[in-house]
């Protein structure tokens, strides 16, 4: 195929090794969730609506989860000077709305999250007494320090690092594909244009072509 | 006449054409453009690109931010309608790496494990929706790579007999790219191609690393319209005897409109300004008044008289599920390589016991893809660079063809045939896995440190894939399976696949020459280079570049198809997609496909009208 801008077989087949992966990580027994009975959207998906999480599938996550992915969230992408932070573009739903996804990676990463939230809450009361979202930044990062890098993770955490990875992969995906998003890492493209006219002369210089 | 359902055919057509993608559009195109009725099936839906295609939708109103699925493999917007790495109830057959066992391939069991991958949509025009639309020629070795070489098969012609036909083709689909001169990539005829867009930051940049490396980087040749068309003279010279063609042609050139450097064609485009069946062949050859199209029509056999001779075929209405028949005096397949093998070994009737057209045993066989393989790297003179729209086309602007002929032939490599590299990156339109495993880069961080990384980083990646040629040999090859088959009741096909050493070492020293260039810029690789090919090579079929099974040459005991896409048994029987290659040069298929289409047509209509047919 043919292609490759961006190369989209090409993301296709990382995807798919991405897959893999995640099945060789996931070492820890599931909680028992119910699994997703949904449907897919099909091969032949209306491809001009508008699409919002719970349109196609039933969401999974109850109030309290939802608490404890907001405020994780947020200690992922706090707000700053130049963007919003995650709970204002309801990154939470999105990521909703991948776990409850009818598709073999998507369940894969439900597991993980799933779990996931339920440690970073067990860890959070062991240690605070308070749930995640009730601690104070700098209790919430005494957690996340110990698990926001997996080479650097204690091996009896590694599994809360690899969730811990996966939802600020998640955040991230949510976050930065929303208009607010590709302000703050500056992506101005999707406009019409008369011409293209290749990278203007301050990116030359920057990238010392100039 | 137009698109009719099953119910108002025609007695007899003057052609049948199965299929509508880059092979059907263009074999309809020009017979309707010379004034045979033709009637063309597809075994997809109805699909219209000016109504149906996403051109400025955004991720963030996309199910899952438009990431991939098994649903929609290449995300949520691309094209593709009705299949993908799976068609519902059309199932194929073939083996999971380091396992005897046939298995019905799956639609998520793909990526490494999977010997064999077969992508096909079920739509108006096919494939051509989608695809990536690089365009580029075989040159003259390619057409005769074993007389180069001593390995493969010759074509049963030379490069410059396909010479004049890359230059209708180009002219009628329009390309945007550059003539350079290089060996083995030849030149379009002056005034042919359309300007190719400027190249972008990142490269400029792999430009330059080129250079330190003896690696050509030089602009791509693509499918798009980087300018509008010239309907006044370009009909006129595809179709000088033929005023009512030329009207249709440039009736439709006019609506076509040059590219707005913005959304990605493999969402198709609502605007006409890149080549899809659906908005350059179709509509002209539908003007003329000459074609009729029914959708939703499988074909399943051709049909055959006493003498032997293509009666018509017949076909699976797949809305109602009732068996159909249509005749005609001549049958061209071009339902893409395998699928029209396919429909040959279904053929068998007393005279064909082995399949129709296959008196050599050879349909189904010499099976070939593009080798693939790449790798990612991170450039830091990228990393911070002042925001600016790189999207352009959408995809690359520039590419590295393959050079090292001179070193190959001296047997200074331990492969014998060539790759070119494509690459992307730079500052794309974020999605779900934009940031994906970037804590390689950031050490884990978290916060308002990682927002701060993330700005950094945004627009610093590159990534290069590797394409190049595999050579056919007897262990790639599809057949029917003995007892599957498809919910239309038609047998299904099982696939053989094994690469040789000669796709294997290419594959690794794709590996070893893409980090070199990626040290080359400044910049590190995002994984180890590959340097055993067996593991650095994708799987068969992943490329979607599946060609072979119906090969053409120049004697009926060795080859399905004369030189001009005939059946050596039935004269009045066609294959014009990929089945007729016998070599797969690393110059994507498509535009070789649609020029190798339009020569074999012109003889179809010289032998019709000498009455032969």
């Amino acid at each position: 195929m043919n292609s490759s801008q961006r190369l989209p077989r090409r993301e296709a087949i990382k995807w798919l090794f991405a897959a893999s992966a995640t099945l060789a990580m996931l070492d820890w027994r599931s909680f028992g969730m119910p699994a997703v009975a949904a449907k897919g959207y099909g091969l032949d998906p209306n491809l001009l609506e508008t699409y919002n999480p719970g349109d196609l599938w039933p969401l999974t996550l109850t109030e309290a989860q939802r608490r404890t992915a907001t405020a994780l969230g947020d200690l992922i992408i706090p707000a700053d000077n130049k963007s919003p932070a995650a709970s204002e573009l309801h990154v939470v739903d999105f990521i909703d709305e991948w776990i409850s996804a009818p598709y073999p990676e998507q369940q894969q990463h439900r597991e993980i999250i799933l779990n996931g939230l339920a440690w970073i809450e067990n860890e959070s009361a062991k240690r605070f007494k308070k749930t995640f979202a009730e601690l104070g930044e700098r209790e919430q990062q005494a957690i996340a320090d110990e698990i926001c890098f997996a080479p650097k993770a204690a091996p009896e955490l590694q599994t809360a690092a690899r969730f811990f990875a996966l939802f600020r992969n998640l955040t991230t995906g949510g976050f930065y594909s929303t208009p607010a998003g590709w302000k703050d890492i500056g992506y101005v493209g999707n406009v019409a244009l008369q011409k293209f006219d290749g990278p203007p002369p301050e990116v030359l210089k920057h990238v010392g072509l100039l | 006449m137009p698109f009719i359902p099953n119910s108002k055919t025609e007695p007899v057509y003057d052609v049948i054409v199965v299929g509508s993608g880059a092979a059907g559009g263009q074999t309809a195109y020009v017979l309707a453009a010379a004034g045979v009725k033709v009637l063309m099936l597809e075994a997809g839906r109805r699909y219209d690109p000016v109504s149906e295609t996403p051109m400025f939708n955004t991720n963030h109103h996309a199910p899952l931010r438009g990431a991939a699925t098994p649903d929609k493999p290449f995300g949520f917007f691309d094209a593709t309608v009705g299949g993908g790495w799976r068609v519902p109830g059309e199932p194929y057959i073939t083996k999971r790496s380091g396992s005897d066992a046939w298995v019905e391939a799956s639609a998520t069991d793909v990526g490494a494990r999977q010997n064999f991958m077969w992508w096909r949509p079920r739509m108006l025009g096919g494939r051509t929706n989608h695809w990536g639309r690089f365009s580029f020629r075989m040159g003259e070795y390619d057409f005769k790579p074993r007389r180069r070489d001593g390995l493969g098969m010759d074509w049963p012609f030379e490069y410059k007999d396909l010479a004049p036909y890359y230059d209708k083709v180009e002219r009628l689909i329009g390309v945007f790219g550059s003539n350079e001169g290089l060996e083995n990539t030849p030149n379009s005829s002056p005034g042919v191609l359309l300007p190719p867009p400027k190249p972008r930051a990142y490269e400029l940049l792999a430009k330059k690393a080129g250079a330190t490396l003896g690696i050509p980087v030089i602009p791509s040749h693509v499918a798009i319209l980087s300018q509008a068309q010239d309907h006044e003279r370009i009909p006129k010279w595809l179709h000088p005897h033929s005023p009512a063609a030329q009207r249709a042609l440039a009736d439709n050139m006019k609506t076509r409109l040059a590219c707005m450097w913005a959304t990605n064609c493999v969402r198709g485009c609502a605007i006409k300004a890149n080549y899809q069946s659906t908005t350059v062949h179709l509509p002209p050859a539908l003007a003329t008044g000459n074609l009729d199209i029914i959708t939703d029509a499988m074909v399943r056999e051709v049909s055959v008289n006493a003498e032997g001779r293509a009666t018509g075929v017949f076909y699976v209405d797949k809305k109602t599920r009732t068996d159909l028949h249509v005749k005609a005096r001549a049958v061209v397949l071009a339902a893409g390589g395998c699928e029209s093998a396919r429909i040959l070994l279904n053929s068998k009737s007393a005279h064909f016991g082995n399949g129709l057209a296959n008196s050599s045993g050879k349909v189904g066989r010499y099976l070939m893809d593009t080798v693939g393989s790449g790798l990612g790297g991170q450039i830091p003179a990228l990393e911070n660079a002042p925001i600016h729209n790189e999207d352009g086309a959408m995809t690359m602007h520039m590419y590295m063809p393959w050079g090292k002929y001179r070193e190959q032939l001296a047997g200074k490599l331990d492969f014998p045939r060539g790759y070119h590299i494509e690459f992307g990156g730079g500052r794309t339109m974020p999605d779900a896995g934009t940031f994906f495993g970037l804590e390689g880069f950031t050490g884990g961080s978290y916060g308002r440190k990682m927002k701060a990384d993330l700005r950094r980083y945004y627009g610093s990646f590159v990534y290069f894939a590797g394409r190049g040629e595999m050579i056919p040999n007897d262990d790639c090859y599809c057949e029917l399976d003995p007892d599957q088959k498809d919910t239309w009741g038609i047998p299904v096909l099982r696939f053989h696949w094994k690469w040789s050493e000669h796709e294997e070492r290419q594959a690794a020293h794709m590996q070893k020459t893409i980090a070199e260039i990626i040290e080359a810029m400044g910049g590190r690789v995002t994984s180890p280079p590959q340097l055993d090919g067996k593991r650095a090579i994708f799987p068969g079929g992943s490329i979607i570049h599946e060609v072979g099974t119906t090969c053409l040459g120049s004697d009926p005991e060795h080859s399905v198809l004369n030189p001009f896409c005939q059946a050596w048994d039935v004269k009045n029987l066609f294959v014009t997609d990929g089945g007729p290659f016998v070599s797969n040069a690393d110059k994507n298929p498509t535009l070789t496909i649609m020029a190798n289409a339009w020569r074999a047509t012109d003889y179809l209509l010289e032998e019709m009208r000498k009455g032969n047919i």
